[in-house]
């Protein structure tokens, strides 16, 4: 496995690009450790597929270089870089069995017989398809199919990388949680480094150590699941992570306190705005407090979702969604706190704090 | 009012809908729920007059439609897959059905611009779909199926190809159009998790049979068997075989958890007792939590949620914790359930109704 250097990569479709609307990737600087796990996640456009197929080849960037172990292969071609790739759908062999679709790369690279068997039968166990070896594939259902391209990204160990493009785009509710967490167990046990394409947050996050969240062709933040959920450094970090997202309120800050509307709140520190434009507190639906005492709140809407029920209220003339569990209490004349370590303060979009 | 009585569809020797009875009123949002080929698209085939039914009949307003072909109802239909005619504007896009129906301009420039305020088009009736994203494009789809008027929309997994932060946008925008047009709406899914944000009813499907019928939420909380049990749970269930005997509960003649109050009217016997992960806990913080020795297997973190897979007696369990819990795998830990939500159902999976008084 390797680790992977993204050097100063842009990237523009059209010739001669001139203005940073031009490119559908702006500059992508930063250094992959060799065994991690990391996911892209962005909404479509976000340039999440390019910086992945500028990784697998399929893509040579605009400008920059991409580097495995420091071996510059910015011009080699996908088949030259020693990588595996999962994609969106099936591909696989028909005509084969199962167990030939799966022993077919390391054939291919002469891998002993015995170790072939070992490996594939380890893999077959995995994917949950050991009784199906013998048949051919062409009779397998949609999600079967794609758990042999999933078991064949997995098989050999002697790659560079392996990169998955929406893997269980095509597989079952049910079936995702368990191959989510078998990929995590293989992750955890071999060390591959993965880079892993989606727009499904859950999928993102329980996969990767390192999130990736892309928008409009940059990387806002790269962070732990953690971090993206506690300190998002941006705004469409907040938004885009979590459900509900963050809630975003226009706010003024005077040294350490912040005014929405017409209601005042202290905070534990003078957040740094400068000369922002535009300055928003943030607070997650998880940290809002609804209860008897605090700041008061219409509520509109009380959505219950099962687990949990999500309030939609009115604060300071914003909306505000609020997360209340299965058994929590909405009292008739509600109030609200704001749990004062999970706010944050944002100067044009950017999260500053105590830590800028 | 839209009655299906008895309807069925065999296609050769194949039954794609078993007989099934539904009755659904105007002016409300009606969920089928199940996953693929369970017969949630046959069914809304039926319902649209694509497809005739093999027996029964379908009624609407009273009135047996079971014959009429699809252009003789007054249906709307969205699909999964974004469908607009390319070569006009979204403008022209959404009055389409209504210059079919030979509406004058000035109404049909009323009802454009109502809809397209509705679904937020307004900045873009001028494009052309290709110069929309896919949320918009669906947008599109979903306003020329309100300004259509129709008394039954069908809508197919329509948000199966967006952005989960468009479809949480959408699927809060549904449920307020559904209440404004006083139509018959019906949205097919395979996602538990739509089911309960669009509320409203759900039908619960598989394997070509309506399993049950009923306010979204209740559903949910009281399916009828572990069927419907299992198709509503996102993430999956936890199910255990145990055998009752008097106060406990037992695993291959351990006791594994005390049987509680909703449920100790049941029988001695074996049992599928089944709950949902947001019923295990860390902590004993639930009234009803009760004690369980799990091995601990991987910990997947999504921020603001933790889901714990976890190996009880054999069994393979997810518990679902607010908050990051990154706990090594391997280890033998005390967990909590929070036995007043436990589910039962019997050896052939109907489930055993709560007792009244103790019901959770």
């Amino acid at each position: 496995m390797a680790r992977i250097d993204l050097d100063h990569i842009r990237h523009a479709y059209g010739p001669r690009p001139t203005s940073a609307k031009d490119y559908a990737l702006k500059e992508v600087h930063h250094e992959w450790n060799d065994g991690g796990a990391y996911a892209l996640l962005g909404p479509s456009g976000c340039g999440k597929t390019t910086l992945l197929n500028i990784i697998s080849g399929l893509v040579q960037p605009s400008e920059g270089r991409i580097l495995f172990d420091g071996v510059d292969v910015t011009h080699l071609p996908t088949e030259k870089r020693n990588i595996a790739q999962v994609f969106q759908f099936p591909v696989i062999y028909d005509t084969m069995t199962v167990y030939d679709n799966l022993a077919f790369p390391l054939r291919n690279r002469h891998v002993p017989a015995a170790e072939i068997d070992r490996r594939v039968r380890d893999i077959l166990e995995m994917i949950d398809l050991s009784h199906w070896a013998d048949r051919k594939a062409r009779g397998l259902t949609a999600d079967q199919k794609q758990k042999i391209s999933l078991g064949r990204g997995l098989v050999r160990n002697d790659v560079s990388a392996i990169l998955f493009d929406e893997p269980l785009t095509v597989i079952d509710p049910h079936m995702k949680w368990v191959l989510r967490s078998q990929l995590k167990k293989l992750h955890r046990q071999f060390g591959f480094t993965m880079v892993y394409v989606t727009h499904d947050q859950t999928e993102a996050l329980t996969f990767a150590d390192k999130v990736v969240v892309m928008y409009d062709g940059e990387i806002v933040q790269i962070g732990t699941p953690a971090e993206l959920f506690e300190r998002p450094s941006h705004t469409f970090v907040g938004y885009f992570i979590g459900s509900p997202g963050m809630n975003v309120l226009p706010a003024r800050v005077d040294g350490s306190q912040v005014t929405i509307g017409d209601q005042v709140l202290g905070l534990d520190h003078a957040p740094d705005i400068g000369s922002a434009a535009k300055v928003e507190l943030g607070i997650r639906p998880e940290f809002v407090r609804l209860g008897r005492e605090g700041m008061p709140v219409e509520i509109a809407k009380v959505e219950d979702i099962g687990r949990q029920k999500i309030v939609r209220a009115r604060f300071a003339g914003q909306p505000l969604a609020i997360v209340v569990p299965e058994d929590g209490e909405i009292p008739t004349d509600a109030r609200v706190r704001f749990d004062p370590a999970a706010i944050s303060i944002y100067a044009d979009s950017w999260r500053v704090g105590k830590e800028a | 009012m839209l009655e299906l009585k008895n309807v069925s569809k065999t296609v050769g020797a194949e039954v794609h809908i078993h007989p099934c009875d539904l009755v659904l009123q105007r002016g409300t949002l009606n969920v089928l729920l199940g996953p693929t080929l369970s017969g949630k698209t046959s069914l809304m085939r039926l319902m649209a007059g694509l497809d005739k039914p093999s027996g029964g009949s379908i009624h609407f307003d009273g009135k047996d439609v079971t014959g009429l072909r699809v252009q003789e109802r007054n249906v709307a239909m969205v699909y999964q897959q974004f469908i607009n005619y390319p070569a006009l504007s979204v403008y022209e896009n959404i009055a389409s059905p209504m210059r079919i129906a030979g509406k004058d301009a000035a109404t049909i420039d009323r009802e454009v611009r109502k809809a397209a305020d509705l679904l937020k088009l307004t900045p873009y009736l001028e494009r052309t779909p290709l110069n929309l994203s896919g949320g918009q494009q669906q947008r599109t789809a979903l306003a020329r199926a309100i300004v259509k008027n129709a008394s039954l929309v069908l809508l197919d997994e329509p948000l199966a190809n967006l952005d989960y932060k468009l479809r949480e946008e959408l699927r809060e925008e549904l449920p307020r159009l559904f209440a404004a047009s006083g139509a018959i709406f019906v949205y097919a899914t395979t996602e538990p998790s739509e089911a309960l944000l669009l509320g409203g009813n759900t039908a619960t499907l598989s394997q070509g049979r309506i399993t049950q019928f009923g306010p979204t939420i209740e559903v949910y909380r009281r399916p009828v068997d572990l069927n419907t049990a299992r198709t509503f749970a996102d993430p999956p269930l936890n199910i255990i075989e145990l055998t009752k005997r008097g106060g406990q509960f037992l695993r291959q003649d351990v006791e594994a958890f005390a049987v509680p109050a909703h449920l100790a009217h049941m029988a001695d016997g074996p049992a599928t007792i089944a709950f949902h992960p947001h019923h295990l806990a860390l902590a004993p913080a639930a009234p009803g939590a009760q004690r369980v020795p799990v091995r601990t297997l991987i910990s997947e973190i999504t921020g603001s949620e933790s889901f714990i897979h976890v190996d009880f007696a054999g069994v393979r369990w997810v518990m679902l914790e607010h908050g990051i819990h990154d706990i090594e795998p391997d280890r033998a830990i005390d967990i909590y359930l929070d036995t007043r939500h436990l589910m039962a159902f019997g050896p052939d999976g109907a489930a055993i109704a709560a007792a009244p008084a103790a019901a959770a």
